[in-house]
């Protein structure tokens, strides 16, 4: 899935673990399904740790990008609960 | 009578600094202990010592202020609750271990019962010197593998299923050693930069790599009055037998070459690592 328009923006490289997930699920919550969102977040721990919670969570993690100073911007397309 | 102090400390009873007290050193496998043990331990504590115990650097407890005239009913007490009593001197001493897999996120291996089945196989083993092992569940290395005389470290052999990759990116931004790339479209993976971290298995969002669990083992390590970092000699043991099959091979290293009173570390500096080396090889293959 290469073609997506991002709805919102997150970012929670202003947190850490365990606030992470928690900023990046709470910005979830205000989408509709089907929407996408890109959350900006720090290398090491997040980057690590934050995509596979995402995912355990049922959302669609799309892409990973690499941004120039060192933090990632994970493009996600939230699925919503049956 | 004479008192058999030797004795004592064999049975995990350490002289203290005050006349005819003695701190006890308990048995405990991988920092664990049940809330009965614990109510045990606090029991004898307040019965017969003064009412404190001593964690120790390498998770065992101890209980000090002991007197000697209750050294057997301490140890009744404590055996009536299902605590053993630890040990000191020339001998295997406690097996520390993290949580592990079981508990753990980070855990590679779950080690707790291989603490146990360590534990159960050595333990109390009589040898030149002390001798410790020390099981860390991952590469966080929080249970400081190295410092202990056999070290064993969790690690993922992995591969990597195409089919289930999506390119996203994620394991290449979360491997420490830079050995993912995604070129063309296509992942790469340099296995001579993998250290077994197992980063990829546990961050990959479709579990499109897998790891298969192993033991990195060092050997040699000490920090105590002489520091030196144990080292790996071995590749990846993939199995319990092995392990104790490779521990086996070490002690028996160790009691040949080491004189009495001298540590793992010295023995092995002067028959030479290569000497061990083909010894633990042997086993594994």
């Amino acid at each position: 899935m290469e073609n997506y328009n991002i709805d919102e923006y997150a970012d929670i490289t202003d947190v850490v673990c365990p606030m992470t997930f928690v900023k990046a699920k709470i910005a979830l919550e205000e989408l509709d399904d089907g929407q996408i969102i890109s959350i900006k977040m720090n290398a090491g721990e997040p980057v690590q740790n934050v995509p596979r919670s995402i995912k355990d969570e049922g959302h669609q993690i799309i892409k990973l990008l690499h941004n120039e100073d060192e933090t990632y911007q994970l493009i996600v397309k939230k699925v919503e609960d049956e | 009578m004479a008192v058999d102090y030797k004795a004592l400390k064999n049975g995990g009873f350490m002289r203290q600094v005050q006349k005819n007290r003695f701190s006890l050193r308990l048995k405990v496998v991988g920092g664990n202990l049940t809330s009965s043990q614990l109510q045990t331990i606090t029991d004898v504590a307040e019965k017969y010592g003064d009412g404190h115990v001593h964690l120790t650097s390498r998770q065992g407890v101890e209980i000090p202020f002991i007197k000697l005239d209750d050294v057997e009913d301490v140890k009744q007490a404590l055996k009536d609750g299902g605590v053993d009593t630890g040990v000191c001197g020339p001998r295997v001493r406690t097996v520390t271990a993290c949580q592990g897999s079981a508990i753990c996120p980070s855990g590679c291996i779950d080690t707790y019962p291989l603490a146990q089945k360590i534990s159960d196989h050595y333990f109390g083993v009589e040898l030149p010197h002390k001798f410790k092992f020390g099981i860390t569940g991952c590469m966080n290395n929080c249970l400081k593998a190295e410092e202990n005389d056999i070290g064993i470290k969790g690690g993922y052999s992995i591969s990597f299923d195409k089919d289930a990759c999506t390119l996203c990116g994620v394991c290449v931004a979360a491997c420490r050693e830079d050995a993912i790339s995604i070129e063309d479209g296509n992942l790469k993976l340099e296995e001579g930069k993998c250290n077994h971290c197992g980063r990829c298995v546990k961050s990959c969002p479709f579990e499109a790599w897998q790891g298969e669990s192993g033991y990195i083992v060092s050997f040699g390590g000490t920090f105590g009055n002489m520091i030196a970092r144990g080292k790996e000699i071995t590749p990846i043991v993939k199995d319990d037998e092995t392990l104790i099959q490779v521990s086996d091979a070490a002690l028996a290293f160790f009691a040949e070459h080491a004189n009495p009173s001298e540590r793992f570390r010295v023995a092995i500096e002067r028959a030479g690592w290569d000497e061990l080396t083909s010894k633990i090889n042997a086993v594994i293959e």
